[in-house]
C-alpha cells in the first residue's frame, strides 16, 4: 500500500519555483493496476518520478511525504531517501521509448547483468534471465541480440522482462505503449496484465491514452494542473465521470458508431474544453471508492 | 598542418551546443570565452595596425643594430644575432601573419561555402564526386606536398604565393562541415515551403540556407585564420616559406638557425612563442565563443 | 550484407584517395615553374666547376629524363609512373645519395616514423578521451571545467610551438633531455635501444600533447551529448553505478565518433609527426624530407609524398575496417 500525504513537488528554474505536483493525497492499494491520466504538464510524470524516488535538481520534494509500506534489505521501512537502493528490486520502471532506452552497443544479455548488487555469478543470472524471457514470449536468441536487431514489440518485452526480473512490488510504466503500433500495443498491454496477475504486484501506468487506461487499469487517477481531480475504480470513472475535465477526456475517445466529430467538439465546448479549471485540493468521496475534486468555478480562458 | 586544420571547426562546433538545463549556467562561461578571445585578438589587431607607424626602421633589414643586445628601453626585447630589433620584428611578424591569415580565410571561406552548399543541396552524383575529392584532400597529408612546393618555388616565390597554396589545399574541412549543414537543412520544412512556392535553387541557397550557414562561416573564417597562420609558420620554421618576410614562423626559424638558446638570447625564441600562444588562444576562444553564442541564439529562438 | 557493403564502400574510397593522391604527386613537379632536371644539371655543373660542354649537357639531360621518368608525352609518363609506383614501389634513385634507390631510403625511415606516430597517437587518444570522458560525464560539476580548460589551452597551440616549448623547458631550462638528440645507427643493442627510447621521449611528448587537447575537447562534447541519451537515463534508473554508466554506456557510445575522427585526422597527425621529426632530428621520413628539400633531391621528395599518402590512407582504412567490430549496428545489419 502506497500512501501519498499532501505531496508537493516543485521545480526551481532560475529564481522561479513551479509547483508541478501541488498537494496530492491518496492511497494506492497493493496488487492493482493504477492508471494516471491527464494532459502534458499536468504533473503526472513528475508524480511518477517522485514515487520512483528519482528526485534530483532542479526538482525537489517541497512538502508532504510518500509511504511505501515495504521494507528494504536492511529491514527498515523504505522511504524517499532509501528508495534508490530498491531500484529494480522492489520498485522498477518501464520507460517510454524502448528503442532509445537500450544501450545500442551492448547485447540484451548484458542488460541483465549491470544492475548493482545482483548475483555475482553472472552465468547463473543469465541462465535465469534466459528462462525468464522465454516465459515473456521472447526467443532465447534475443539474449544474444543487439537492440537494433529486435522489433519494437520485442524491445518493449525486453523492457518488461528487465523491470519484472526481480519480481518487484511496484512497477512504474511511463507511456509503455506510445511508440508502438496498435496490434503490438495490445500484446504488450496483455503481457503487462498477465505479469501483474502472476506476481500480484502494483503497476502504475502513466499514459495520456484513455484507451490504454480503459483496457488495463483497475483504478484511475485523473490529474489536472498538479492536482488530482478524480480518483476511483476505472469502471466507475468511465461509467460515471464526475469532474468536467474527466468527462472531457472520456468524451474525447472516439467510439464505434460515433459518426461525426461534432459530438466530441460540442461536448468539449460544453465541458469547457478550452477553459482552465481551478481545482480544489480536497477530494470528496462521491461514491464508495470514487473521489473527485469539486470544480469550484471555471476561470477564464486557458493560458 | 599542425593541429589546426580547420577541423577545429568540427571540434569547436560540438562543445557549443549546451543543453537546455545548462544554458543558464553556461551563458556566463561562454560570454567569458568570447570576451577573453575577442580582447586578445583585438589587442593583436590594433597593435599590428597602429604600431608599425612608429617603427624606427624596417625590422627585416639585417645589421641595423648591434647584435645580441639585451633587453632595454631602447630595444624592448633586445636585438638578435643578425642585428634586428626583436620587438619590432615580432610586431611586423604578427601583422604579416594576420594579413596572410585574413586573405587565406576569405579565399577558403568562399571556396568551401560554394563547394559545401552546392554539394549538400544539389546532392546526387555531383555530391558523390565532390565528397570523394573533399575526403581525399582531407586524408592526403598536406605537409609533404607543401614541403615540395616550398622547396621548388622557394627561390622565386612571393609571400602571397604561399597564401595561395594554403588556400588550394585548405578548403576541404570547411566544405565538409558546410555540406553536412546544407544536407540537414535540405530536409527542413521551410526549405520545402520555399521550393513549393516556386523559389529556384539559387534563391533557396542564397535566401534560405545561407543565413543559417553564415553563422558557421564566421566561425570557419576565424578557424581558417588560425590554420593559415599556423601553416605558413610551420613552413617558415623549417625554412620553406619566404623566411626573409617577418612572420611568426620565420622569427622562430632564424632563432633556431642562429642557436638562440646556445647563445643565451632566449627572448628571441620565448617572445614569439608567447605571442603565438596568446594569438592562437585568442582566435580559438573567439571562434568557440562565437559558435556557442550562435548555438545559444538558435536554441532560444 | 551490411558489413560487406560498408567494407566495399570504404575500400572504394581508399583506392580513390590513393588515385587522387598519386595523381597530385605526379602532376606537382610537372606544374612547377622550375624543372628539377635543370636543378640537377645546375648542381652537377657546379660540382664539375663548369667543365661540361653543351653536348655533355644535352646527353646528361636525356639521361636524367630517362632516369626520372620525364620522357615522352604527359600521358605515357603518367602511365609509366603509375606502373612503377603501384607495381614496383620504384621512385628512381636519390640524387644526393646516387645510386641509392629512393624506396629503400624511405623504407628504412618509415618504421621510425610509424613507431613514433602510432605510439604517441595511441597514448594521446587514450589519455585525451579518458580526460574528456570525465570532463563530459561530470559536466555539471565545477571541477570538470578545469579539465576542459586544459584542452582549451593545449588545443590551439601548433606542433612547432609545442616542440620548441618542450625543448626550451625540458632540455634548456631543466636539462633532463639533450638539446640535440642523437640516434644510433646500425645493429640494435639493448643499450642503443634505451638511447633511442630516451631520445624519442621529447618528440613523442610533443605529439601526445598536441593530440591530447583535441581529444579532450571532442570527447567532452560527445560525452555531454551522450549523457543526455535515454539509455543513460535508463541505466541510472536501473541503479547502475556512475562507473558503469560512464564506461559502459557513455564511453562505449561516445568513442565511436572519436574512432572515425581519428581515421579522418590521420593526415593532420602525420603532418605533425613529420614536422616534429624535423625539429628533433628524429631519423624518420620527416627528416629525410627536410634533407631532400634543402638538397633539391626531388625524387626523394616525390617518393616520400607518395609513400606518406599510401601510409596515411592505409592506416585510415585499417581503422575504418576495425570500426564494425566496435559498432554492432554496422556489424549486424
Amino acid at each position: 500500500m502506497i500512501k501519498l500525504n499532501d505531496l508537493k513537488i516543485s521545480y526551481r528554474i532560475g529564481n522561479r519555483v513551479i509547483e508541478a505536483v501541488n498537494g496530492v493525497t491518496l492511497t494506492i492499494p497493493d496488487g492493482s493496476i493504477v492508471g494516471i491520466a491527464g494532459e502534458s504538464g499536468c504533473g503526472k510524470s513528475t508524480l511518477m518520478k517522485a514515487i520512483y524516488g528519482d528526485i534530483q535538481s532542479p526538482m525537489s520534494l517541497s512538502g508532504g511525504s510518500i509511504e511505501y509500506g515495504m521494507k528494504g534489505a536492511d529491514g527498515l521501512p523504505v522511504t524517499t531517501q532509501t528508495i534508490r537502493r530498491e531500484w529494480f528490486k522492489s520498485i522498477s520502471y518501464i520507460p517510454q521509448s524502448s528503442m532509445n532506452s537500450l544501450n545500442p552497443v551492448i547485447r540484451i544479455r548484458d542488460q541483465f547483468t549491470d544492475f548493482p548488487g545482483t548475483d555475482s555469478n553472472k552465468k547463473r543470472v543469465l541462465e535465469r534471465a534466459r528462462a525468464y524471457i522465454g516465459k515473456l514470449g521472447l526467443p532465447a536468441e534475443a539474449m544474444e541480440s543487439y537492440p537494433h536487431q529486435l522489433s519494437g514489440g520485442m524491445r518493449q518485452r525486453v523492457m518488461i522482462a528487465l523491470a519484472t526480473f526481480f519480481q518487484p512490488e511496484l512497477i512504474i510504466a511511463d507511456e509503455p505503449t506510445t511508440a508502438l503500433d496498435v496490434v503490438v500495443q495490445k500484446e504488450i498491454l496483455l503481457l503487462l496484465m498477465e505479469v501483474q496477475e502472476l506476481m500480484g504486484n502494483t503497476i502504475l501506468v502513466v499514459s495520456h491514452d484513455m484507451g490504454v487506461h480503459y483496457q488495463v487499469t483497475h483504478k484511475m487517477l485523473i490529474m489536472y494542473a498538479g492536482r488530482v481531480v478524480e480518483y476511483g475504480d476505472t469502471e466507475s470513472v468511465f461509467a460515471d465521470p464526475q469532474h468536467p475535465y474527466t468527462k472531457m477526456l472520456i468524451d474525447s475517445l472516439p467510439t464505434i458508431g460515433d459518426d461525426s466529430m461534432r459530438g466530441v467538439l460540442a461536448s468539449m465546448a460544453g465541458a469547457g474544453g478550452d477553459r482552465a479549471y481551478r481545482v480544489e485540493p480536497e477530494l470528496i468521496e462521491v461514491k464508495p471508492g470514487h473521489f473527485m475534486a469539486r470544480p469550484s468555478q471555471i476561470v477564464g480562458a486557458a493560458a | 598542418m599542425t593541429t589546426e586544420s580547420p577541423s577545429a571547426a568540427g571540434a569547436a562546433a560540438i562543445p557549443a551546443a549546451p543543453t537546455a538545463k545548462r544554458r543558464d549556467s553556461l551563458l556566463w562561461l561562454l560570454n567569458a570565452r568570447l570576451a577573453i578571445g575577442l580582447s586578445l585578438v583585438s589587442i593583436f589587431i590594433v597593435g599590428s595596425i597602429v604600431l608599425p607607424f612608429f617603427a624606427p626602421a624596417d625590422p627585416s633589414l639585417q645589421a641595423t643594430y648591434l647584435k645580441n643586445m639585451p633587453m632595454s628601453w631602447e630595444h624592448l626585447l633586445g636585438t638578435n644575432a643578425i642585428g634586428q630589433d626583436i620587438f619590432w620584428f615580432l610586431v611586423f611578424a604578427i601583422r604579416n601573419s594576420l594579413i596572410l591569415g585574413v586573405l587565406v580565410g576569405v579565399g577558403v571561406t568562399i571556396i568551401s561555402t560554394a563547394v559545401g552548399l552546392s554539394a549538400g543541396y544539389i546532392g546526387g552524383n555531383y555530391e558523390r564526386v565532390v565528397m570523394l575529392v573533399v575526403d581525399s584532400f582531407i586524408t592526403i597529408p598536406l605537409l609533404p606536398i607543401l614541403i615540395i612546393l616550398g622547396a621548388v618555388i622557394r627561390g622565386n616565390s612571393s609571400f602571397l604565393t604561399v597564401g595561395l597554396i594554403i588556400v588550394v589545399f585548405g578548403w576541404a574541412w570547411g566544405a565538409r562541415t558546410i555540406r553536412s549543414m546544407a544536407l540537414s537543412l535540405r530536409e527542413r520544412e521551410f526549405i520545402n515551403m520555399a521550393r513549393f512556392s516556386g523559389a529556384n535553387t539559387f534563391n533557396i541557397l542564397t535566401r534560405e540556407i545561407f543565413p543559417y550557414v553564415s553563422a558557421y562561416m564566421v566561425v570557419g573564417f576565424i578557424n581558417t585564420i588560425l590554420f593559415a597562420v599556423n601553416t605558413e609558420a610551420t613552413l617558415a620554421v623549417i625554412g620553406l616559406s619566404k623566411v626573409e618576410v617577418p612572420t611568426l614562423g620565420s622569427i622562430i626559424f632564424w632563432a633556431l638557425n642562429y642557436n638562440a638558446l646556445f647563445t643565451g638570447n632566449y627572448p628571441w625564441l620565448v617572445a614569439p612563442i608567447v605571442a603565438s600562444i596568446l594569438l592562437f588562444l585568442g582566435l580559438f576562444l573567439t571562434s568557440t565563443g562565437f559558435n556557442a553564442a550562435f548555438a545559444n541564439k538558435r536554441g532560444v529562438a | 550484407m551490411g558489413v560487406l557493403q560498408y567494407v566495399a564502400k570504404r575500400v572504394g574510397l581508399y583506392f580513390a584517395v590513393l588515385f587522387i593522391g598519386l595523381t597530385i604527386t605526379f602532376l606537382l613537379p610537372r606544374l612547377m615553374p622550375a624543372n628539377p632536371i635543370d636543378g640537377y644539371i645546375g648542381q652537377i655543373q657546379a660540382r664539375a666547376s663548369g667543365a661540361l660542354t653543351a653536348d655533355d649537357i644535352i646527353q646528361l639531360r636525356a639521361n636524367l629524363e630517362q632516369l626520372y621518368g620525364l620522357k615522352g608525352d604527359l600521358f605515357s609518363q603518367y602511365l609509366s609512373y603509375l606502373e612503377r609506383v603501384v607495381l614496383h614501389f620504384d621512385f628512381g634513385p636519390s640524387f644526393t645519395y646516387y645510386p641509392q634507390p629512393v624506396s629503400q631510403m624511405i623504407f628504412n625511415a618509415l618504421p621510425w616514423t610509424l613507431g613514433l606516430l602510432l605510439i604517441s597517437t595511441f597514448i594521446a587518444w587514450l589519455l585525451g578521451n579518458m580526460v574528456g570522458l570525465v570532463a563530459g560525464y561530470f559536466h555539471t560539476k565545477k571541477a570538470a571545467t578545469i579539465l576542459e580548460v586544459v584542452g582549451i589551452l593545449l588545443y590551439p597551440i601548433p606542433y612547432y610551438i609545442l616542440a620548441v616549448s618542450v625543448i626550451l623547458l625540458l632540455a634548456y631550462i631543466f636539462p633532463i633531455f639533450p638539446l640535440s638528440p642523437t640516434f644510433p645507427v646500425g645493429q640494435m643493442t639493448p643499450q642503443k635501444f634505451g638511447m633511442v627510447i630516451y631520445n624519442s621521449l621529447l618528440p613523442a611528448l610533443t605529439l601526445v600533447l598536441a593530440g591530447f587537447g583535441w581529444n579532450i575537447l571532442s570527447m567532452k562534447a560527445l560525452a555531454v551529448a551522450t549523457t543526455e541519451e535515454p539509455y543513460v537515463t535508463y541505466a541510472r534508473l536501473k541503479g547502475a553505478s556512475n562507473w558503469t554508466r560512464m564506461v559502459r554506456y557513455v564511453f562505449r557510445n561516445a568513442m565511436l565518433p572519436q574512432v572515425t575522427a581519428l581515421a579522418l585526422s590521420l593526415g593532420t597527425v602525420f603532418n605533425g609527426a613529420l614536422l616534429t621529426e624535423m625539429l628533433f632530428s628524429y631519423p624518420g621520413v620527416g627528416l629525410i624530407m627536410r634533407t631532400a628539400a634543402s638538397g633539391g633531391d626531388y625524387n626523394v621528395l616525390y617518393g616520400a609524398i607518395a609513400i606518406s599518402i599510401i601510409a596515411v590512407a592505409t592506416a585510415g582504412l585499417v581503422i575504418d575496417l576495425i570500426y564494425p567490430l566496435l559498432d554492432p549496428r554496422i556489424r549486424h545489419k
